[in-house]
């Protein structure tokens, strides 16, 4: 029986709460205007657009892996980036798991924001600007606050679902301890070891930390019942 | 008592002329790195043996995976593994039965490079370390993972290379680690390599690891599953060899 090691327990629990802030702050600074755009442009080719932003609801984390880990290599855009650092590819780096993460969540979070800008309606737009206010002034004094529980929303599935990632890190990640080794990575590899004892600890707290956030998103979701 | 009779023998009638061996399936788990060739045994057993009905799966996965699978009831027959480890595992949990192992494969290890044809140059590509990135499978769990590090154990450049490291799940994800170019070079089964487009690789000298035996056993499941015997028969007979030998493997010495 392998011995309860909780340090190298505690190293993919951090990383991966990292890996999840750091795509969650990317995902809002990126969704907010995407979205916003998706809402209100009336531009044709829109929904070409949204189309793009859900792939990655639909195709298997697999054909994402595959495409990002061509990418972010030597004969990709993460390749020539990474040249100017010295380096070869951006596959195996954290920041190579963030741009894999942003892409992978960005429908969690574009969508309920673009669903709270739509739900605001021209009217307090019209109001405002007969009022005076420049269209910053009304994005950011009707919109945001309006579209308060669309962000919440987003930044609450997008942290999860970075957290639930799997497929897209197993494959550009390289299990590296402290960098890319994140906790599903953890998780399988311990399986894979047949080491029970630490897969059961690292995913029945998955679970309890899935439920509680989850649970969280209810309760902060605004209801028609309790309104 | 006459008509139970005539039912005799309208049984016997029919089913007397029906082939002797009832349709059968074999269900094969095999080790990924295996499953190109465990496909091409099965083709060209069938070629001489082909018994109408029969039924054969192919599962290929990682060995540690398809171990995990039985203990949990998969329904597979046959397993050819990548290492002798789980095999016993197996035999020992009484999930497979016991005298039918043996080593249809030792692998062979090699260092290999898809985008750098001059790289390799034996150990003193490792000795020196000119990279930035070498692929190898979990030495943790995988068979010819943990041939590598003994390698680089072997040959004392562990330490220095460990920060280079980029570790699969399993030998196809170090291998196409190597194939995108995201490493400069890893190592990988030759199995592997000799499919592949031409890079460079070395053939890592037997006495630097000990050998990878690749074991097939027959699961409980299937003890009394005549096919799945001769099929292993099959995978001993010296047609059979000839095809694990051509597909980049060497045979255990008589």
């Amino acid at each position: 029986m392998e011995s309860l090691d909780l340090a190298s327990l505690w190293s993919p629990i951090s990383l991966t709460l990292q890996l999840a802030v750091t795509t969650t702050l990317l995902l809002l600074v990126l969704s907010t205007p995407l979205a916003w755009w998706l809402a209100r442009s009336p531009c044709r080719w829109k929904e070409a657009v949204a189309a793009v932003v859900a792939l990655p609801l639909v195709l298997p984390p697999t054909v994402l892996g595959f495409y990002l880990l061509i990418a972010l290599g030597p004969s990709g855009p993460g390749g020539w980036v990474a040249s100017w650092f010295g380096g070869r590819t951006l596959a195996f780096s954290f920041p190579g798991l963030v741009i894999g993460s942003v892409l992978y969540s960005l429908p969690f979070v574009v969508q309920p924001i673009r669903n709270a800008f739509a739900a605001i309606g021209d009217g307090p737009f019209d109001a405002a600007a007969t009022l005076g206010a420049s269209p910053w002034d009304r994005f950011w004094t009707i919109a945001v606050p309006l579209a308060r529980p669309g962000f919440l929303t987003g930044a609450v599935l997008g942290f999860a679902h970075t957290v639930g990632e799997f497929g897209v890190v197993l494959m550009i990640g390289g299990s590296i301890p402290g960098e890319t080794r994140v906790l599903s990575v953890a998780i399988y590899e311990e399986v894979e070891l047949m080491n029970w004892q630490n897969a059961h600890l690292l995913s029945a707290g998955l679970l309890v930390f899935s439920f509680l956030v989850i649970l969280s998103m209810l309760w902060l979701q605004p209801r028609k019942e309790t309104a | 008592m006459r008509q139970s009779r005539l039912a005799f023998f309208c049984f016997t009638l029919l089913f007397g002329l029906a082939p002797r061996t009832p349709a059968e399936e074999v269900s094969f788990a095999v080790a990924s790195n295996f499953a190109s060739t465990a496909r091409e045994l099965i083709d060209t057993y069938l070629d001489g043996n082909w018994r109408g009905g029969n039924k054969y799966h192919i599962s290929p996965r990682s060995t540690a995976k398809l171990t995990t699978q039985i203990q949990q009831g998969a329904p597979f027959d046959v397993l050819l593994s990548a290492d002798q480890f789980h095999v016993q595992t197996l035999i020992d949990e009484g999930l497979a039965v016991k005298d039918t192992s043996f080593t249809y494969a030792l692998g062979i290890l090699v260092l290999y490079s898809a985008s750098e044809p001059d790289l390799i140059q034996g150990k003193d590509t490792l000795r020196e370390g000119k990279f930035q990135k070498i692929s190898l499978a979990n030495p943790a769990f995988a068979p010819y993972g943990k041939a590598a590090l003994e390698v680089m154990q072997k040959l004392k450049v562990e330490e220095k290379l460990r920060p280079k490291f980029v570790l699969g799940s399993n030998l196809l994800q170090a291998f196409s680690y190597i194939e995108t170019g995201n490493a400069e070079l890893g190592f990988v089964a030759l199995a592997q390599v000799l499919d592949a487009p031409p890079g460079s690789y070395w053939v890592i000298p037997q006495d630097l690891y000990r050998p990878i035996r690749q074991d097939a056993v027959l699961l409980k499941r299937a003890e009394k599953n005549a096919e799945a015997r001769r099929f292993l028969d099959f995978l001993r007979s010296p047609q059979a060899q000839a095809i694990i030998k051509k597909a980049g493997y060497r045979l255990e010495a008589p």
